[in-house]
């Protein structure tokens, strides 16, 4: 019998449709896998699966879903639990200076009626700590964890967390289904291995497991059936021995725009190595680059991807100097200096933050201000002396605007608009007029239309091709979209685990690329 | 109308009718237009620089500079030591300035050290820094060894006292100073170029690269970081500057006062500062010279009116009530606005 069957679900957010039609049916004791790139809506899912506030705020879903026979419609994560459905999150979810107990516990500890209770009702009974730690106990012993439950959770080593969120998970006596979202992500090998134990363990003791992960050997191993989610739709639901790892990367990635094969123009890469990046690490929270190695040849569009999390937009943080970062820099045969922003924009290199809002613009100046400024602070420009003074010269910064504003066509009311109220496109224009100031030879562009709907991107990614041929302006692209960079790039370099995994050329096949992002060996899997 | 409200906005226009209303009643009461015009415009010349000095610490990122004491014990120092000199007139004014700017950029050195090591709490942590150097000067102007009979008790013996006449030294040189009349409202020429020169400069700073590297700094920290610009160094700019300013704006306030006041009082002259400004439509992360001047001439016009007309209607000191009702609640409702957005 099927424990969960959602039927067609279907969520979109404002016009953007995350979730299209969306089915899959999950039996008692099974485990399903999960699987399909940042952005395919597996979170959204889990999200309404565990009736989280944000889908109700953004006007529900659509579709149906059946839990344990009954219809099931959650507003509130509250209304989830009391069904049976328990969710390990990506982020832990405990309170570091409580015991293990308290945290397993907590919201559903044991009491004792005391006499300030009988009067101000339960909550003021006294807490039951035997009890409770019993309970704990009992919990901890299904996963085989050997821990004093009377310990603080704060120091322990990160494994433990997650078995002790998982703890508290099953502790719930109508748990039914556990719907865990990329576990495994935060463990070591051997953690991992274990964990994957426990989670059979408890698929035996009848309960389903929604199992989401990146890793497509651990799902491979792990999981009963498997569904595939492409761009908010079902691409493909199999047993899991039917189907291989080769054949799960292809479905994630898939083709998802034709590609707009380029006309035999003038590729002008040259023979010469612009930048080359010697074990390069960078300290940048979520986004760690833990020792890469990569040159890049002068005069073509280098494509950076993979999944989110693996270091790739730290690479470009660490050149430009705005995370803490070791290694070797060389750029034109020189030695860039680490951790110096400056030293970094005045060698010619650019760099349109992921960030656009919060770094690379000034909100609340204008359109005109916005792109001169980096030009002015870095190389001096749209200056004038007055005695020894050098002010502004406003009417330069005008004519450059107004310039800038025709060739990009960036749409606004004026130079002196502020940039806040602008569109997304049009903001990221704005972010790269004031690159183009700087007259750089190498631009780092991360996530360029990350926010931008789809007729400004393919304007935003236009404008980069167009800089690269006729400017011969080298450029570094990161991006989350595969298919971008498959659009614009001469070579695509792909992240894992902050190192490289592999450089594959534009038109390598679907399950290659799905395969390095999965972090496999290509060349192991190929044996 | 509504474009017009909405470019004045809501505080300004609410302000603006009060002292309407209160000018009518003022004329309504037989009370001296022209008097009240004369101490609108003193009062706005005395008050402005220390109003002005909030502007580089708001462009700079450290919000609105409740340390102005700082600045102002400098200042007071600067006049103290030129009096004990028995130097008069100008060159009193020019030398306590002297004496009191590289004091200031000390002074605001340090504070501007301290307040990278405690980012986001500047303006509470600037608060009470002005409580602890006001307290810790009160010892200074016991234990403090000038001599002239200007500046100690008039019956002797150690320490400064709470208010210092200027009448022989250095009172209203700049008010003075080719002033001229115009029917019987008094110009105060020399003041207001005083105030006009020092605005000058602090907007011609922020129109040259320097400037603008730390405006930038001040309104978007990571932008200005990945620009290459070093933020700490230009957060340290603009206490210094703001620093100085509060030490010249002290004086100048001083001299047309008539008397220095020592012990507790710079701890009351950040408030109205701070007031003014963010009435005149700053908020936390921008101000410019317009703001200043609109402010100030609010705020201090409020308080001319209003003084005489209230003690005329209702008894005691209701006029300071208010005064301390309008300022605060001015800067708790500029608080309030979400991100520090302009009132």
């Amino acid at each position: 019998m099927d424990l969960l069957q959602i039927k067609n679900v279907s969520k979109s957010y404002d016009e953007n449709r995350v979730l299209n039609n969306v089915s899959l049916s999950i039996k008692e004791g099974e485990i399903h896998g999960l699987v399909g790139e940042n952005g395919a809506g597996k979170s959204t899912l889990m999200n309404i699966l565990f009736g989280m506030p944000v889908i109700q705020s953004t006007g529900g879903f659509q579709g149906e879903i059946i839990f344990d026979g009954k219809e099931y419609r959650p507003t509130s994560p509250e209304e989830a639990m009391a069904v049976g459905i328990g969710m390990v999150h990506q982020e832990f979810m405990l309170i570091p200076g409580f015991t293990i107990t308290e945290n397993i516990k907590l919201n559903r500890e044991r009491t004792t009626p005391t006499f300030l209770s009988k009067i101000f009702g339960k909550r003021l009974e006294k807490l039951d700590m035997e009890a409770m730690a019993k309970d704990a106990k009992e919990a901890l012993n299904k996963l085989d964890m050997n821990v004093d439950e009377y310990l603080p959770v704060a120091g322990l080593p990160v494994g433990h967390m997650q078995f002790i969120e998982i703890a508290r998970e099953i502790d719930k006596s109508k748990l039914k289904l556990l719907i865990l979202d990329e576990p495994t992500a935060v463990l070591t090998e051997s953690e991992a291995s274990k964990f994957l134990d426990v989670i059979k363990r408890l698929s035996q003791m009848g309960i389903s497991i929604l199992f989401i992960s990146h890793r497509l050997d651990e799902i491979k191993q792990v999981t009963d059936s498997i569904t595939i989610l492409r761009d908010g739709e079902v691409v493909a639901s199999h047993k899991t021995e039917e189907i291989d790892v080769r054949e799960i990367a292809r479905l994630m990635v898939g083709r998802k725009v034709e590609l707009s094969k380029r006309q035999d123009e003038k590729i002008n890469i040259q023979d010469e190595d612009i930048l080359i990046i010697k074990d390069l690490k960078v300290n940048m929270p979520g986004e760690e680059v833990k020792g890469l190695n990569l040159t890049v040849k002068r005069g073509e569009i280098l494509g950076i991807g993979g999944l989110a999390g693996q270091g790739k937009l730290g690479i470009a943080n660490g050149i430009m100097g705005l995370y803490k970062s070791s290694g070797t820099i060389i750029k034109d045969g020189k030695e860039l200096p680490l951790n110096s922003p400056r030293e970094v924009l005045k060698s010619s290199v650019a760099f349109l933050s992921e960030d656009r809002r919060g770094i690379g613009l000034l909100l609340d100046d204008s359109i005109e201000f916005n792109i001169a400024f980096s030009s002015l602070e870095i190389q001096e420009k749209f200056l004038k002396k007055v005695g020894s003074l050098k002010l502004i010269d406003k009417n330069k910064v005008r004519e450059h605007a107004i310039n800038m504003i025709k060739e990009l066509d960036i749409r606004c009311t004026g130079p002196k608009q502020h940039v806040r109220s602008l569109s997304g496109g049009n903001q990221q224009k704005v972010c790269i007029a004031r690159a183009l100031s700087l007259n750089p030879d190498l631009l780092l562009v991360s996530e360029p239309t990350r926010g931008i709907d789809i007729g400004a991107k393919k304007l935003v990614l236009d404008t980069l091709v167009r800089l690269n041929r006729e400017q011969g302006v080298t450029i570094i692209i990161t991006s989350s979209e595969l298919g971008e960079l498959r659009q614009v790039a001469h070579r695509i370099a792909i992240i894992y685990d902050g190192k490289l995994a592999g450089i594959l050329p534009p038109d390598a096949s679907d399950e290659d690329f799905g395969l390095l992002m999965a972090g496999e060996d290509l060349e192991k899997v190929v044996n | 109308m509504k474009e017009l409200i909405h470019r004045l906005g809501f505080p300004r226009l609410i302000i603006l009718i009060f002292l309407i209303c209160l000018l009518a009643l003022a004329v309504y009461l037989k009370i001296s237009l022209s008097d009240l015009v004369t101490d609108m415009l003193v009062r706005f010349g005395m008050n402005a620089i220390l109003v002005l000095a909030m502007v580089p610490g708001i462009q700079a990122g450290i919000g609105i500079n409740f340390n102005l004491p700082l600045g102002i014990i400098c200042g007071l120092i600067g006049a103290l030591i030129s009096i004990e000199f028995k130097l008069t007139g100008f060159l009193g004014l020019f030398v306590s300035i002297l004496i009191a700017v590289p004091l200031a950029s000390i002074g605001g050195y340090l504070y501007g050290k301290m307040l990278n090591t405690i980012r986001g709490q500047e303006m509470t942590v600037g608060n009470y820094i002005g409580y602890s150097i006001v307290s810790f000067m009160c010892i200074f102007w016991l234990l403090a060894p000038f001599k002239s009979p200007e500046l100690i008790w008039a019956y002797g013996g150690n320490g400064l006292r709470v208010t210092v006449s200027l009448e022989s030294s250095m009172a209203h040189v700049l008010n003075n100073f080719l002033a001229f009349n115009i029917g019987r409202v008094t110009i105060p020429t020399g003041l207001l170029l005083f105030f006009a020169l020092l605005a000058f400069i602090v907007w011609i700073y922020s129109q040259t690269n320097k400037g603008l590297s730390m405006k930038v700094a001040g309104s978007n920290e990571k932008f200005a970081i990945s620009n290459g610009i070093d933020v700490d160094k230009q957060r340290i700019k603009g206490t210094i500057m703001s620093t100085v300013l509060a030490a010249i704006g002290i004086i100048v306030y001083s001299q047309s006062f008539g008397f220095l006041q020592l012990y507790n009082a710079p701890l009351y002259s950040a408030m109205p500062a701070a007031a003014a400004i963010l009435i005149g439509g700053a908020s936390l992360k921008r101000a410019n010279i317009v703001h200043v001047i609109i402010g100030t001439l609010l705020f201090q016009s409020l308080l001319v009116v209003a003084l005489p007309v209230i003690n005329v209607i209702s008894e005691g000191s209701m006029s300071e009530v208010i005064r301390v009702i309008v300022s605060n609640g001015i800067i708790l409702y500029a608080l309030t606005r979400e991100g520090g957005k302009a009132a």
